[in-house]
C-alpha cells in the first residue's frame, strides 16, 4: 500500500511552472529520497505533500486520505505526519519546550520521558533548558528532528535536513533517522542535494528536473544503471547545476 | 506644593495607565486578528491605522469635548472635566498605535511560525496562540510606545480634562500652567518626573522584553 | 514560566492603576458639591483665586473646580452648560451672553489695569503718555515692534479697541502678512510678554501677569492709568434652565460670595510682589 500518492500535481508561481503533472507514489515504510538540481521543484513538491501549499491541479493522498489544504483541514491526518523545513525555526521557548510543542498541541500532558528520549537521541539533553534561539545550526537541526519525531509520526518529510552541517552532525542526524525508521516503520521522504546521503539512506530514489520526475526506482539501480541519460549525467556529476 | 506634585504624578499614571490598559485590551486582539488574517482591504486598514498614528491630540480632544459637553450627544454621562474623559481621549489616541504595531509584529512573525505550528499538528487556535506568543516582543513594544504617547500627551487632556487642580491636572497640563505662570524651574522639574516615570516603565518592560527575546 | 511573567506584569500594571483609582476616589470622597468655575487664564495665573477660594469652599462646603481658558472658550463652556459660573473680563461679550439668556445676570466684581510695557530704550517715545490711543499712534508711526496676543482673549479685545479709538483700521494692521513690526502671537499673556522681551517690543498686558513675571523680563511699564485701560471683571451664574446639570444654586451662591463685602476687601488686600493689583467695584445692589 502506498503511504503517499500524488496524482497529476501541477504548480505555477505566476508564469513560472514549478511542477508539471507530477505522479508519484511512496510505499509504506519506504525511505524515499528525492534528488535533483536546485530549481527542480523539490521543495515545492514537499510543501504540497505535507499540506502547506495547495497544488494548482491534481491531488495528494497521504495514508489513504486525500489532503484538502484548507485552514484546519485534515487535522487528524496532519497529526500523523511531520515536516522539517530546510531552515527550521525555534519558538521563543526553551529547547525542551520546543520539543514538547507537538505533544502540547495534541493536548498530551506530561510526556517528560518521551521528550527526554527524543532529546537524548539527538544529544540535546544537556541544552534542554537553553533558549531555542541560542542553538547553533547543527543543534537547531537536531532540535527540529527531535521536535518532529517526538510524537511518532507515521510519515516524516524532510527538506535538506543536513544541509551545511559538519560531518559529526550529519552522522548524528542520519543515525537518528535510520533508527527512528527502524523503530516505527515510518515512511520517510527526504529531499537532498547530497547524492551520497541518498545512496547511504534511501531504499527508493527519484530524480527530479525542471518540475518533473524524470525517473524513480530502487536507489542502487538509479545510481548504477539509470535508464534516462539525464539521470545518468546527474548522478555521475556531469550535469552542471 | 509636594502634595500637589504627588497628586499630578499619580493622576498622570492613573489616566495614561488606564488608557493604555483599555486600549491594549481592545487593540492587541484586534491587531492580532488583522495581522493574521488575509482579507480584502487589509492594505486600506493598514494605511488608515498608520495615518491615525499621527492623529493630532487636540483634534481628538475637541471632538470628544463636543461629544461629552452637556449640550452634546453624550452630555448626560457627565464625563466632561473628569479623569474618565481624559482616559477616553488617550484611549482613542493610543489605540491605533497598538493596533498598528501589533498588526505588523504579528504579520512579520506570522508565516514561518504558522507553518511550523501547522506541521507540528497545532490546530487553528493553538497556531494563533503560538504566533502571538512569538510576536510578544513586538506587542510589548507596541504597548510601551502607546503608554509613552499617552503620558506625553497634553492637547487632548487639557481640553476634556480642564486642568482642574486635584481633579484633572496631570503632569503635562501642570507644565503648561507653570510655564504660563512663569515658573520655568518647576515646569522643568515636572518634566523630569515625566521622563523618570517613562524611564522606570520602559526599563521594566525592556527587561522583560530581553528575556522574551532569548527564550 | 514565561506566561506567568507576562501575566505578572499585566497584573502588576492593573493593580497599580486600580490602586490609583482607589486613591482618586478616596481623595474625592469628602462629598462637597463641585462647582465648575470657568475663568480666564490671567485670573488663574495671577494667583488671586488660589488665595481667596478656600474661604468660599469652607463657607459653602463646596469644591471649586477652576477651568482656566480663554475668554471665548469660557463663554462657550457656559453656553454649553459645561461650567456653572463664569468669571471673565470682556464686558461686552459678557453682556451679550446674559442678554442671549445663557447667564442669569452679570455683576461687576473688580478691575485691574492694562498697562503698555516696552523696552526701557522706548524707541517710539511713549513713556509717560497719558492716553493709550496716543501711545499706540506713536508706536504705529515709528513702526516699533509690537507683540499682540492675537488670541481673541479679553486682553486682545482691549488692544483692538485701543487701535480703533486711535483711528486705525485694526484688521488693516493685523492682516498685513508681511508686517515687520506688528506680531500676532496667538499665545497667552506670559508667553506674549516673554516674546516681547526677547524681541524688545511693546505689548499690552494686565498688571497681574506683569507683576508675576516682571523680574524675568527686560521690559518696563511705560503707559499706565488711562481709564480706558481698566480691565473689568464680571461674574455670571450660568442659566441652568437649559442644562439641568448646572448647579445654579451654588453658582448664585458664588456670585453672592464674590461680591460680598468680606470677599471684596480680600480682593483689595491681595498683592503680587507687593503691588495691589485688583480693585473691587461690584455693582451688586445689596
Amino acid at each position: 500500500m502506498s503511504a503517499i500518492k500524488a496524482e497529476g500535481v501541477s504548480k505555477s508561481f505566476g508564469k513560472r511552472v514549478v511542477l508539471e503533472d507530477i505522479n508519484l507514489e511512496v510505499g509504506g515504510g519506504d525511505l524515499f529520497a528525492i534528488i535533483g538540481p536546485s530549481g527542480a521543484g523539490k521543495t515545492t513538491l514537499l510543501r504540497i505533500l505535507c499540506g502547506l501549499q495547495p497544488p494548482d491541479s491534481g491531488s495528494v493522498a497521504v495514508l489513504g486520505e486525500r489532503l484538502s489544504y484548507g485552514k484546519g483541514a485534515n487535522l487528524t491526518l496532519r497529526r500523523r505526519m511531520s515536516f522539517i523545513a530546510q531552515k527550521p525555526i525555534a519558538f521563543r521557548e526553551t529547547v525542551r519546550e520546543n520539543v514538547a510543542y507537538p505533544l502540547s498541541a495534541r493536548g498530551i500532558e506530561g510526556g517528560k520521558e518521551v521528550v527526554d528520549r527524543a532529546l537524548e537521541q539527538v544529544r540535546l539533553l544537556g541544552l534542554a533548558g537553553n533558549p531555542g534561539a541560542t542553538l547553533s545550526g547543527g543543534e537547531m537541526q537536531r532540535m527540529a528532528f527531535a521536535r518532529a519525531t517526538v510524537y511518532g509520526p507515521e510519515v516524516l518529510i524532510l527538506d535538506e535536513f543536513t544541509a551545511h552541517l559538519d560531518p559529526q552532525n550529519i552522522k548524528l542526524l542520519e543515525d537518528a533517522l535510520v533508527s527512528y525508521q527502524k523503530e516505527k516503520g515510518a515512511t520517510i521522504v527526504l529531499v537532498t542535494h547530497n547524492l551520497f546521503q541518498a545512496k547511504r539512506l534511501a531504499k527508493t530514489t527519484a530524480f527530479m528536473l525542471d518540475g518533473a520526475v524524470v525517473e524513480r526506482g530502487e536507489t542502487s539501480r538509479i545510481f548504477n544503471s539509470p535508464t534516462d541519460e539525464r539521470t545518468g549525467a546527474y548522478v555521475r556529476g556531469e550535469m552542471v547545476y | 506644593m509636594e502634595s500637589d506634585l504627588l497628586d499630578v504624578t499619580f493622576l498622570s499614571i492613573l489616566v495614561s495607565g488606564s488608557a493604555t490598559l483599555i486600549a491594549s485590551a481592545i487593540a492587541i486582539p484586534l491587531g492580532c486578528f488583522l495581522g493574521m488574517r488575509k482579507f480584502r482591504g487589509k492594505e486600506i486598514v493598514r494605511t488608515v491605522t498608520y495615518t491615525l498614528y499621527g492623529f493630532p491630540p487636540v483634534v481628538a480632544g475637541l471632538v470628544l469635548y463636543i461629544l461629552l459637553s452637556s449640550s452634546g450627544p453624550l452630555g448626560s454621562l457627565q464625563l466632561l472635566f473628569t479623569p474618565a474623559a481624559m482616559v477616553l481621549a488617550q484611549t482613542l489616541l493610543v489605540m491605533p498605535i497598538v493596533v498598528g504595531l501589533t498588526m505588523s509584529a504579528v504579520s512579520t512573525t506570522s508565516r514561518d511560525y504558522t507553518e511550523t505550528a501547522f506541521v507540528l499538528g497545532a490546530d487553528g487556535w493553538r497556531t494563533a496562540r503560538t504566533v502571538i506568543h512569538e510576536a510578544r516582543v513586538g506587542i510589548i513594544s507596541a504597548v510601551m510606545i502607546g503608554f509613552g504617547r499617552a503620558l506625553a500627551e497634553v492637547g487632548a487632556v487639557i481640553l476634556v480634562g480642564g486642568n482642574i487642580q486635584w481633579h484633572t491636572r496631570v503632569l503635562t497640563t501642570a507644565i503648561v500652567l507653570e510655564t504660563r505662570e512663569g515658573d520655568f524651574g518647576y515646569g522643568l522639574a515636572l518634566g523630569a518626573i515625566l521622563l523618570a516615570i517613562g524611564m522606570v516603565f520602559f526599563y521594566l518592560m525592556k527587561r522583560y522584553q530581553d528575556k522574551g527575546m532569548l527564550a | 514560566m514565561k506566561k506567568i511573567q507576562m501575566a505578572a506584569i499585566a497584573v502588576a500594571f492593573i493593580v497599580v492603576v486600580a490602586a490609583l483609582w482607589t486613591w482618586y476616589f478616596v481623595q474625592n470622597r469628602k462629598g462637597p458639591i463641585h462647582l465648575k468655575l470657568a475663568t480666564t487664564t490671567s485670573t488663574q495665573d495671577s494667583g488671586l483665586l488660589d488665595s481667596i477660594l478656600s474661604d468660599f469652599e469652607s463657607k459653602y462646603n463646596a469644591d471649586v473646580e477652576v477651568i482656566a481658558v480663554g475668554t471665548g472658550q469660557a463663554l462657550e463652556l457656559g453656553r454649553n452648560g459645561d461650567a456653572d459660573v463664569l468669571l471673565a473680563h470682556s464686558p461686552s461679550k459678557e453682556i451679550d451672553f446674559v442678554n442671549q439668556g445663557y447667564g442669569l445676570y452679570r455683576w461687576k466684581v473688580m478691575y485691574n489695569q492694562f498697562v503698555i510695557v516696552g523696552p526701557a530704550s522706548d524707541p517710539a517715545g511713549i513713556n509717560g503718555t497719558a492716553l493709550a490711543r496716543t501711545a499706540f499712534g506713536m508706536i504705529y508711526d515709528s513702526s516699533a515692534t509690537f507683540c499682540s496676543r492675537g488670541d481673541q482673549s479679553g486682553t486682545h479685545t482691549a488692544e483692538q479697541n485701543i487701535w480703533k479709538s486711535a483711528g486705525y483700521n485694526y484688521s488693516g494692521i493685523s492682516a498685513q502678512s508681511n508686517s515687520t513690526w506688528y506680531l500676532s502671537l496667538g499665545q497667552g499673556m506670559a508667553d506674549t510678554l516673554r516674546t516681547a522681551s526677547e524681541k524688545r517690543a511693546y505689548t499690552l498686558t494686565d498688571e497681574a501677569t506683569w507683576y508675576n513675571i516682571e523680574s524675568q523680563l527686560g521690559l518696563t511699564i511705560l503707559v499706565k492709568g488711562d481709564t480706558t485701560l481698566f480691565n473689568q471683571y464680571g461674574v455670571i451664574p450660568v442659566n441652568g434652565t437649559a442644562h439641568p446639570a448646572v448647579r445654579q444654586d451654588m453658582a448664585i451662591g458664588f456670585a453672592n460670595w464674590v461680591t460680598s463685602p468680606e470677599t471684596q476687601s480680600m480682593i483689595n488686600n491681595y498683592t503680587i510682589s507687593g503691588h495691589h493689583v485688583f480693585v473691587s467695584n461690584t455693582d451688586r445692589v445689596p
